[in-house]
């Protein structure tokens, strides 16, 4: 039943190419390679998790395909059309929330529909989405007076409301303390699945992303390349600590016990 | 332990206070009464030493001006919190209320009564009241002419170097242009410029608006800027993931991000400006404060120039108040980042 349900909402997801991927950053000190000829499908409504090792090249996947920045060399694609610049149907959430001081937790969430000019006519969407992320009694805050877990899911609901296809994470859940963690884990798990964007997943926490993702990218360190896959598929709602979890997770630390960086 | 212990009475004595019939009262301002009464007494029963065949006006005047604040507050002391929010208001400021009488009265002493300090240059209070009733007219036209000069002068050059702040902040090429330009020709003080501007504009009252706006704009234009160029590249970036434009960055980014700096330069720029327009003023400008100052000084009516700079006083730093004001409304989301 699950699986159905998944399949028929997938259509909102977008279909990710990337192709032959690499990244370099000209410093003064002479050019740092940050990626290596990264090669990744991701099928529409899947959910992948990217395993790597800090400062390897993550968040700079993340931004290039969210068009932030254009590759050195190779191509991004999205439904076969090339990235060449951001777009509300690609959102990035990033590592900090960088919630805008100025603006109280609803101008904040509002901002993608402000920036479509969309904003006068769907205001409830604004309401949904602070609905969705428990978030309702603090819609007038500002975001000095949230927590850090609550400035994430104000974070979370600001990237729902542009209600896109594809919605990468980068370490959305790196600084919160292991219970809100958990809590976060589950529900991004539920909204995904409830909504059927396609899910890029930064983590360096090998629990969170098997918990989370039908399949788990694991990077070397830098300049990164693909070190190896590992499909879950173990069904959700997923159990923590169910045998095939635990299996799995065997599996993936004996992958990452061999690279000598990890 | 010990301190907790010791700590207990003292709680109890202010608990006690405050919950007794005394504590409705406004002790300031009983004590504020009294001081002020004794000042209104001072006046009336100590005579003036006599300067040649003539006193000084209005020294009746200035005692029942101060017996009558000393009713006030008597008034407001005894009904103390009953009299709320005017009492609340006043609190605060109690010791300065009782501070000035006491001023006051130093000041009738070592001029009207013991002629201590020289005539022509030193006038006793009562000159102020004297000023002002028989004066009145010319000092408020001065004052209006000063408020106009200095409020175009001042918008023109606060929007001025709003614009080139975020411009500059914003654009690299234009930056290049207008840095060194900046760098050069600002840190020369307007008041320098002031002969030369005589010069080529068509009026003086032209040149001071020129001026004043020259010595707003300044470190309005280079506050800006430093807010513009330090804003968080993240906020950017959040932005543009969502597909905003490069004006929307500006208007809903920048903008709001370097406020807190803008309203920095505000406050510096406004205090260039009320130098410069009383130099203009002094110098050039047939009118306002500046020009009251002059033309006292010229008819040694030294009592009128002490009135003009109360005037200027109360004016100016009431401008400033305004803007503080404003600042806190604009930026009221920050009272929670910083100590306010
Ligand atoms: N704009 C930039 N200019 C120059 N170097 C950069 C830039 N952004 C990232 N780098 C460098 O690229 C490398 C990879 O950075 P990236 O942020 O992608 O790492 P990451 O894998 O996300 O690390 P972490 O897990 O710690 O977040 C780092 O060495 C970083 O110093
Ligand atoms: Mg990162």
């Amino acid at each position: 039943m699950v699986a159905v349900a998944r399949r028929t909402d997938a259509e909102r997801g977008a279909r990710i190419d990337i192709r032959n991927v690499s990244h370099t950053f000209a410093l003064e000190t002479g050019p740092l390679p940050v990626l290596n000829q990264i090669d990744l499908r991701v099928e529409p409504g899947e959910f992948v998790a990217l395993l790597g090792p800090s400062g390897c090249g993550k968040s700079t996947l993340l931004r290039l395909l969210a068009g932030l920045e254009s590759a050195s060399a190779g191509e991004l694609l999205q439904d076969g059309r090339v990235v060449t610049s951001p777009d509300p149907s690609r959102i990035l959430m990033f590592q900090d929330p960088t919630l805008f001081p100025w603006r109280t937790v609803w101008d904040n969430v509002a901002l993608g529909l402000q920036v479509r000019r969309q904003l006068a006519a769907q205001r409830s969407r604004v309401d949904d989405a602070l609905k969705r992320v428990g978030l309702t009694d603090f819609a007038r805050a500002y975001p000095h007076q949230l927590s850090g877990g609550m400035a994430q899911r104000v974070a979370l609901a600001r990237a729902l409301v542009n209600d896109p296809e594809v919605l990468m994470l980068d370490e959305p859940l790196g600084r919160l303390d292991s219970l809100t963690r958990i809590a976060m884990q589950s529900e991004l798990v539920d909204l995904w699945r409830k909504t059927g964007f396609t899910a890029l997943l930064v983590t360096h926490d090998v629990e969170e992303a098997l918990f989370m993702a039908d399949r788990v990218i694991v990077l070397s360190g830098r300049p990164a390349r693909i070190e190896a896959e590992l499909i879950n598929d173990a069904p959700y709602p997923r159990q923590r600590g169910s045998a095939r979890l635990a299996e799995l997770r065997h599996q993936a630390l004996d992958l990452l016990g061999l690279d000598a960086h990890w | 332990m010990s301190e907790s212990t010791l700590a207990v009475p003292s709680l109890q004595t202010t608990s006690r206070l405050n919950d007794g019939p005394l504590s409705a009262l406004w002790r300031a301002g009983i004590v504020g009464a009294v001081v002020w009464f004794a000042l209104g007494a001072l006046v009336q029963f100590w005579p003036n030493e006599m300067v040649g065949f003539s006193d000084w006006a209005y020294t009746q005047e200035f005692a029942v001006f101060a017996y009558a604040v000393a009713a006030v507050l008597l008034l407001l002391g005894i009904l103390g919190r009953r009299a709320d929010p005017v009492t609340s208001t006043l609190r605060p400021a109690g010791p300065w209320i009782i501070a000035l009488a006491i001023l006051f009265a130093i000041w009738q002493v070592l001029t009207a009564k013991l002629l201590i300090l020289p005539t022509p240059f030193f006038a006793p209070p009562q000159t102020l009241i004297e000023v002002l009733v028989e004066d009145w007219r010319r000092l408020g036209e001065s004052l209006g002419h000063s408020l106009v000069l200095l409020a175009v002068g001042y918008l023109v050059g606060a929007a001025a170097g709003f614009l080139t702040g975020v411009s500059i902040g914003w654009s690299r090429s234009l930056g290049y242009w207008v840095h060194p330009v900046l760098r050069f020709l600002g840190p020369v003080p307007s008041t320098a410029l002031l002969p030369l501007s005589f010069f080529f504009f068509p009026s003086s009252w032209s040149a001071a608006v020129f001026l004043i706006a020259l010595a707003t704009w300044f470190p309005v234009t280079v506050l800006t800027w430093s807010g513009v160029a330090g804003v968080n590249r993240n906020y950017y970036d959040v932005a543009r993931t969502m597909g905003a434009s490069q004006w929307f960055l500006v208007r809903h980014v920048a903008v709001p991000a370097a406020l807190p700096q803008v309203f920095v330069g505000l406050f510096m720029g406004l205090g260039a400006s009320f130098s410069v327009l009383v130099v203009a003023e002094m110098m050039g400008v047939k009118a306002g404060l500046g020009w009251y100052l002059t033309w006292a000084q010229g008819w040694a009516a030294y009592s009128n120039m002490y009135a003009a700079l109360f005037l200027m006083a109360a004016v100016f730093s009431g401008l400033i108040t305004l803007l503080f004001t404003v600042r806190d409304r604009v930026l009221s989301w920050q009272k929670g980042t910083l100590k306010w």
